[in-house]
């Protein structure tokens, strides 16, 4: 792969260009976003941070998808924003098919927010309630330049709007007037509009009730299939997620704790967290549940001001010994890219 | 377990016996009948669960067992609620509040709402053992710092003196359980109580549920839309969809033979943890009907793809299921509400052809 420091040379015509020949969209290396806290009365200063994402690497091939599952507060949301820019990293790399953003200026972002979208998690917050279905889905057609005239723009949403299930002739309706599948169909109609080779799907079936779920899952599903699209799965349900994903991330407390395939990782969990998270996770089979392992984890998720020294799941682990709390585990590659980050297994 | 045998007296040999419960809602396009004919039963120890998306009227039938419907709008038409023997429809506001919090609790899924933010954890604790046990001062804060033990908050006699913005979502979550277990309940209503929660909370909360039930032979009826719950957890499932209940059996029976075409649609909808990735889901189309404008007949008809004609004529009547040599078993509770289940367990049933 090749990386191109940009900025420098293409100063202000603007304009990247992309590494089209690499077939990994996107490379993110030990990127850390750390939101700093600051006391005192009249002379504030730092006096701490939250690391909300605290050394996260991977990457994500053309036409992939990556689950990244965690609880709430492990990180996933603020890596999905940071990987868009939204929340600019406090330090470390994203590159988009070969552009390193975070050296990319606001204005030289502009072209990649067509390329790199997102489906928010809340269909009643994300959508703006004074729109038409058909001036949401059409405003990024007229922000990145994607529609010629009036005409041309209200075919081509008709068109996204028939892609994602919906008649064409509920154009004019407004927010408040479609059920919550419904408006999540228009935000990822929305998405589509920018032609995106990566979406970041934030916790996008969580709102939904579990039929309308397994439709939006399909039409995911789909889409990729047909426009070659990455996705970024951001989620915390397990089932969805190994469902939906190539491979998959598991992150505790701003830290991936274990990356492997779908298959490798569902099969063959090894770190003590994903053990645990699964088996928390109940199967809709009530014999195959009686036989089930269940191994409850105590406590809460410490917090991320203060977290625990040396590996930041001692504090829940069964297996901890005095060790874990002196070193930083690494993600180590066990062979057949299953990485774990345990020192104990 | 007792098979579900009609009782002739007025009382009940079960815990808690719910009969055609009916409850609708005046809004401005005219009545919702958010729960319409509703009947089922727990007995003591047993954890039965309350399946259904939203809008299918479980927490209305929830809130309707403890009389907590907002009266107006919302008005109980029908129905019994027998808890040990009692009409709870026909005591007074009085008793009525006696059973509240005492032999029945309730857990929510939003901990906030139920939590006052100007008293202490300690006190909402304490303020329950003086209505219901008669029990003050020390003896009630050694036994409130129990409980709280008991639940799992760490550090417990500090918490005791917190108030709900100190705690986590979690923990919360685990001082609300605290005051719903306070006083012994006989019967358990967790309403999404764990919806909100990371799956590791989850499971510490619903270990801890199902170890009071085995202890003190407390009943749980768990409400939820997750269907996997109420397989690990559950002993009887009832399914509800827009209003009624249109399959109940075991826990066994529900899952491994599901037999009403919405139980399947539902069960064969959800991505399983234990299925390998990328087979397609099927997925039931269309929307939940609008309870305000339900179509004739059964309201599974729109969506339904074993639909015949009588489907949208006439409401189906919950039948005892049999198996497939026409008998019926001994003993069976499972039942479903379905004009062609039959038809579609022997495969006489025609599908019909999407439009």
């Amino acid at each position: 792969m090749t990386t191109r420091l940009v900025g420098q040379d293409s100063s202000d015509r603007g304009r990247i260009s992309v590494d089209s020949e690499t077939n990994t969209t996107l490379a993110v290396n030990d990127l850390k976003v750390h939101f700093p806290i600051s006391s005192g009365f009249l002379i504030r200063r730092q006096t701490g941070a939250v690391k909300a994402v605290d050394g996260v690497s991977f990457d994500v091939a053309r036409g992939e998808t990556l689950g990244l599952v965690g609880e709430s507060g492990s990180g996933k949301t603020t890596t999905g924003r940071a990987i868009l820019q939204l929340q600019r990293p406090t330090s470390g790399s994203v590159q988009f098919r070969g552009v390193e953003l975070t050296a990319v200026s606001a204005k030289q972002m502009r072209p990649f927010r067509s390329e790199m979208q997102i489906i928010f998690q809340d269909p009643y917050g994300s959508l703006n309630p004074r729109m038409s279905a058909g001036q949401i889905v059409g405003e990024p057609l007229t922000v990145h330049g994607l529609a010629g005239d009036k005409n041309q723009r209200r075919d081509r949403v008709a068109e996204l709007l028939e892609r994602v299930g919906m008649n064409p002739a509920m154009i004019g309706r407004y927010p408040h007037e479609f059920s919550g599948g419904q408006r999540q169909r228009i935000g990822i109609a929305r998405a589509l509009a920018g032609e995106p080779s990566f979406i970041v799907c934030d916790e996008p079936v969580s709102a939904l009730d579990v039929s309308i779920q397994a439709q939006i899952l399909n039409l995911l599903t789909d889409l990729q299939a047909e426009f070659n699209i990455s996705y970024l799965f951001i989620a915390h349900d397990l089932s969805v997620v190994r469902h939906i994903s190539d491979r998959v991330a598991v992150m505790y407390l701003g830290k991936i704790m274990e990356l492997a395939s779908s298959e490798d990782l569902y099969e063959n969990p090894t770190h003590p967290y994903t053990r645990a998270l699964m088996s928390a996770v109940p199967i809709p089979d009530p014999i195959l549940e009686r036989r089930r392992e269940r191994i409850v984890l105590a406590g809460d998720i410490p917090s991320p001001i203060n977290p625990p020294s040396g590996c930041v799941f001692r504090t829940r682990c069964p297996i901890a010994t005095e060790e874990c709390a002196e070193v930083v585990p690494e993600l180590i590659d066990r062979g057949n890219r299953h990485q774990v980050a345990c020192i104990k297994v | 377990m007792t098979p579900d045998l009609p009782t002739a007296k007025a009382g009940s040999t079960h815990l808690l016996e719910v009969r055609n419960l009916a409850t609708r809602f005046a809004t401005a396009g005219g009545y919702v009948q958010a729960v319409d004919g509703v009947s089922f039963h727990i007995d003591e120890g047993e954890i039965l669960g309350l399946v259904g998306e939203s809008g299918c009227g479980k927490s209305v039938t929830s809130l309707s067992v403890m009389r907590l419907i907002p009266n107006p709008p919302g008005e109980i038409t029908d129905g019994q609620v027998l808890f040990e023997g009692t009409d709870l429809r026909q005591i007074s506001e009085q008793e009525m509040r006696r059973v509240r919090g005492g032999s029945i609790g309730m857990i929510f899924q939003e901990p906030m709402t139920s939590l006052n933010p100007v008293l202490t954890i300690g006190r909402q604790i304490t303020e329950a053992f003086e209505i219901h046990l008669d029990l003050k001062g020390r003896a009630a804060r050694d036994r409130a710092v129990e409980i709280l033990n008991r639940v799992g908050l760490p550090d417990p006699s500090k918490k005791f003196d917190d108030y709900p913005h100190q705690l986590s979502g979690g923990q919360r979550q685990r001082a609300m359980i605290a005051m719903a277990i306070s006083c012994n309940p006989r019967l358990l209503i967790a309403d999404e109580a764990t919806t909100a929660l990371d799956v590791t909370i989850q499971a510490q909360i619903l270990e801890l549920l199902q170890s009071l039930c085995d202890e003190f032979k407390m009943a749980l009826l768990i409400i939820t839309h997750n269907l996997g719950v109420v397989a690990r957890y559950a002993q009887r499932v009832a399914v509800m969809y827009a209003g009624k209940i249109i399959e109940s059996g075991t826990a066994d029976e529900i899952y491994a033979d599901p037999q009403h075409p919405y139980t399947t649609g539902l069960l064969n909808s959800v991505p399983r943890l234990d299925a390998s990735a990328r087979d397609r889901l099927e997925s039931i189309e269309g929307e939940i009907p609008d309870l305000a404008n339900l179509p004739a007949g059964c309201a599974f008809e729109p969506r339904c793809r074993w639909a015949v004609d009588r489907c949208g004529i006439e409401s189906p009547v919950q039948i005892p299921v049999r198996s497939s040599q026409g008998r019926l078993a001994e003993g069976t509770v499972h039942q479903v509400a379905c004009w062609e289940s039959e038809n579609i367990a022997v495969g006489t049933a025609l599908e019909k052809q999407p439009s």
